[in-house]
């Protein structure tokens, strides 16, 4: 018996990524902004992509895929999430984006909250999300703590970063937890930073505003090798922001949000920042978002802005699935007079590599360049379409199963009346 | 976060009145009992009128008429705000300015059966948070149209991007009987009446599930539990049908704003439209509703339907659906997105709502991914038969449909001319026009209304 288990074990365990797959005639887009290319080919072994294009030679052996008349890209990487730390939003015990009660902020690591088990992985997997930057929310002070960048494979490891930045709230609600303005917000700010400096040389003093645990996370911030996500709106505030590397030359800032980036777009290109931009707010919907416009990734894309699609406050715990409908339509607005949008190739960059870059991980996610983690999707259309559907997933080289509770329901209500026994026999 | 606007933007309040004949107004303060129970049913009249327009044909387009038929290669003929017809084949008449349509599709106009426009405004400050008078769990007292703020820059996204020329303002869901809802024409004016749709009935808004027994149950007053709800909503129904057989027999009754909505609807007057999640409680109302003499037009949100399709499809009650929303809440967490198409299988009344000042303006965009999920399942839905799910059941379920919803002769012109097939990610409205007046054109930057809130500030007049 036990033999027979081990033998089991042994063939589970050939991992499939170890095989060598070869994708074969799909329209193959690439990911890092450059055209997609007709009759392409995708090679992935060992969990990582071989070559991607035209003219790539397939290795002996390869299992073949055919992907003709198909659409072949790398996963979708969503810019900016809460995915894998909510159930149900509304359900408290099942949502860790924040914890307004503890008495930590900057040191609240997400990694080892992130859950794969939260139905919204399922169901972003199999509309062909595979990674996800995943921010924790500020509770009860501007910091939020340490977020991640994660997969959404059907394992129980979901985190390819841990750690990967610092997020903090500016703007409206950066001031409202900082006690009810912008300049209580920048003393907290420079307090905070002021007292990582001097955690960075062993000091905590008694009448220290943070935690040790907290000044202890902000050091790393303040030296450079984390990024700080910066959530902030309206153009007064991204200024603001930027001006925050004249006392903290260090600071790695990206900008979250970002409503009104477009009328700085050439300070946010010239500080070398990048933007998770919100792609369709055009409504005034605060005053830090007044001059909000769909426009507003193409013009900052212009000023020659490294942006990506993000989604703050936007669903952003299940629906990074609206991530490809965002990109599709910033594309339309090229049909508009007066708008600015973005090509096909750039919008689709925005959902793949420019995340990617933007956290870091360029190297690793968000194309099909060689090397990189085997994160393929295979559509049965243009994968920026309304229309289109996914018909497989790989993550790490290793196929993914589309099924979600979602696609069970589905299923069991195809015929809604019941019957020779109730519903709830079938399955 | 948005959120919050999940958990209690959708209620709705019956709001009816009863009796008929509008009352002489000047004898009475209108507070006190009205002598013969005769009262105004429309004290704040419709001043809406068409703006003008000129005879035109929008010609060489693909044309959905939005009770299901295409025309391919035609010519959409308006004159004098009303829709002349549809033509294939031959020159184009005389006496039309010509507008060359080739490569476009046209529509009529979507319409949003819930929208909060107005009532939860752009900017989202609290000062402007109108939707829900969450101080009981029954006000059909209140009416919506005195919510509406007739400056929310959100009508003209949902115009220029969205392509909606009239909308249903709901109040909110904190309450199982929310208030009276007012549906308008998507045409900016200097106060609600001058948005009103003339003609349209009033809806009452209800709701069911966690939102009423959240906002009350935690204040430690009833309902706290579905069974609660319930029972508060019977109660209330009773009421009204003893209040509307007293004025049915011309006793004198002290004038009661709700009951008087709550009438409305037991006469018929006034349709109800349910926010209502899950399928067993969908079908508790359907039997509530026999229970007191009234009828359901719609159930919103109701990501269960697909669930009881068959059921609704027999019961003839309209399902206001999301695309692809889910989640955010318990009574949400089974909503899948083959919902849409599922409902349409069974044969049920299929709309597509929004709920937001930003999904309004992709209505489109969330029918034609309800296709493709429907698709993907076996279920075909043509483009053409898919807009009724946007233009005419929505304006069947708020009855309008006689005078808009469709391109019939004779309706009102409320058409969109699309630079590209509607059902496309890469398409945008190239005009729109409502009563035949052309109210949004893309290529002229004059043609963009900007509400009062945003002149003068950051991003005035811009593409939006």
């Amino acid at each position: 018996m036990k033999r027979f288990l081990l033998g089991c074990a042994a063939l589970i365990a050939l991992p499939a990524s170890a095989q060598t797959i070869a994708i074969t005639g799909g329209k193959v887009v690439i990911g890092d902004g450059s055209a997609p290319v007709e009759n392409g080919t995708v090679v992935i072994t060992n969990g990582r992509v071989v070559a991607a294009g035209a003219g790539v030679a397939i290795p002996a052996g390869a299992e073949r895929v055919d992907a003709s008349g198909k659409w072949v890209t790398p996963g979708i990487v969503a810019g900016f999430t809460r995915m894998g730390l909510v159930g149900v939003d509304a359900v408290d015990p099942s949502n860790d984006t924040e914890a307004r009660n503890s008495p930590f902020n900057a040191s609240l690591d997400m990694a080892p909250a992130i859950n794969p088990d939260v139905a919204a992985m399922a169901v972003n997997r199999a509309a062909g999300v595979t990674r996800a930057i995943v921010s924790p929310d500020a509770g009860n002070a501007i910091f939020a703590g340490q977020g991640a960048v994660i997969d959404t494979g059907s394992d129980l490891n979901p985190v390819t970063k841990a750690k990967a930045f610092q997020f903090v709230e500016f703007g409206e609600t950066g001031a409202r937890l900082a006690g009810g303005s912008r300049p209580a917000l920048i003393a907290a700010f420079k307090t905070a930073l002021g007292e990582a400096s001097d955690a960075a040389k062993g000091i905590f003093r008694d009448d220290a505003m943070l935690k040790r645990a907290d000044a202890l996370a902000l050091v790393p911030v303040v030296n450079g090798t984390m990024k700080l996500f910066v959530h902030v709106e309206s153009a007064p505030d991204i200024l603001m922001v930027l001006a925050l590397k004249k006392d903290y030359p260090m600071l790695s800032l990206v900008l979250v949000g970002a409503t009104e980036g477009w009328r700085v777009g050439p300070q946010i290109a010239a500080a070398k920042v990048g933007v998770l931009a919100s792609a369709l707010n055009d409504l005034p919907e605060s005053f830090e978002q007044l001059a909000a416009t769909q426009s507003n990734i193409g013009r900052m894309k212009k000023a020659g802005v490294e942006v990506a699609i993000g989604m703050i406050n936007d669903n952003e715990a299940r629906q990074a699935q609206l991530s490809m409908q965002y990109a599709g339509n910033l594309v339309a607005l090229n049909k508009v007079p007066g708008a600015t949008g973005l090509s096909w190739d750039q919008a689709f960059a925005t959902i793949s590599s420019v995340p990617a870059d933007i956290a870091g991980l360029g190297g690793e996610i968000g194309s099909l360049r060689a090397g990189r983690k085997a994160d393929v999707v295979i559509w049965d259309g243009d994968p920026l379409e309304l229309t289109s559907g996914v018909q497989a997933v790989w993550i790490d080289g290793v196929k993914q199963s589309l099924v979600s509770r979602q696609t069970r329901l589905r299923d069991r209500y195809a015929n809604p009346t019941e019957g020779a026994l109730p519903n709830a026999y079938d399955r | 976060m948005r959120l919050t606007k999940f958990l209690i933007g959708t209620a709705m309040v019956l709001a009816a009145v009863t009796s008929p004949v509008a009352a002489k107004k000047k004898d009475k303060d209108a507070a006190d009992a009205a002598p013969k129970s005769s009262f105004n049913k429309d004290p704040y009249p419709s001043t809406y009128k068409a703006y003008p327009g000129v005879p035109t044909a929008v010609t060489n387009v693909i044309v959905y008429d939005g009770e299901g038929a295409k025309f391919v290669n035609a010519t959409v003929y308006f004159r004098d705000g009303k829709v002349e017809g549809i033509e294939t084949g031959g020159a184009v008449k005389d006496g039309y300015t010509v507008i060359d349509g080739t490569g476009k599709w046209v529509t009529p106009g979507i319409i949003d059966v819930h929208s909060h426009l107005g009532d939860y405004p752009s900017p989202g400050v609290d000062a402007n948070s109108d939707g829900n008078e969450a101080t009981g769990p029954v006000r059909p007292e209140v009416w919506a149209e005195h919510s509406v703020w007739p400056q929310d820059p959100g009508f003209s996204r949902a115009l220029a991007n969205g392509g909606v020329t009239a909308l249903q303002i709901l109040p909110g869901s904190a309450n199982l009987f929310g208030g009276r809802s007012v549906t308008i024409k998507n045409v900016y004016a200097r106060n609600v009446q001058g948005m009103k749709f003339p003609g349209a009935p009033y809806g009452l808004k209800m709701a069911c599930g966690e939102n009423p027994k959240r906002v009350y149950g935690s204040k430690g007053q009833m309902p706290q539990t579905r069974m609660g709800n319930m029972a508060v909503n019977r109660q209330t129904w009773a009421r009204a049908v003893e209040y509307k057989r007293k004025l049915d027999k011309g006793e004198t009754v002290t004038r009661d704003l709700a009951m008087e909505t709550l009438a409305g609807v037991l006469a018929g007057e006034i349709l109800v439209h349910n926010h209502c999640y899950r399928a067993d409680e969908m079908s508790l109302v359907i039997d509530m509703a026999k229970e007191f003499g009234y009828k359901v037009s719609t159930f919103h949100h109701a990501v269960e339907s697909y669930k009881i399709a068959d059921l609704l499809a027999k019961e003839g009650i309209c399902s206001a659906m999301w695309a692809d929303w889910w989640g955010f809440k318990m009574e949400s967490y089974d909503a899948i997105s083959e919902n849409i198409p599922m409902v349409f299988k069974a044969g049920a009344c299929t709309i597509v709502h929004s709920d937001d000042a930003n999904g309004i303006q992709r209505l489109n965009q969330d029918a034609a991914k309800a296709i493709g999920d429907g698709r993907r399942m076996g279920i075909e839905v043509a483009d053409e038969v898919a807009w009724t799910w946007l233009s005419y059941n929505p304006a069947k379920a708020l009855g309008i449909a006689d005078k808009t919803g469709s391109l019939k002769p004779g309706k009102m012109a409320d058409i969109v001319l699309w630079n590209g097939n509607p059902m496309s990610v890469y398409t945008r409205p190239d005009k729109v026009w409502i009563d035949g007046a052309l109210m949004y054109d893309a290529a002229n930057p004059k043609m963009r209304p900007v509400a009062d809130f945003e002149l003068g500030q950051p991003g005035e007049g811009d593409v939006k």
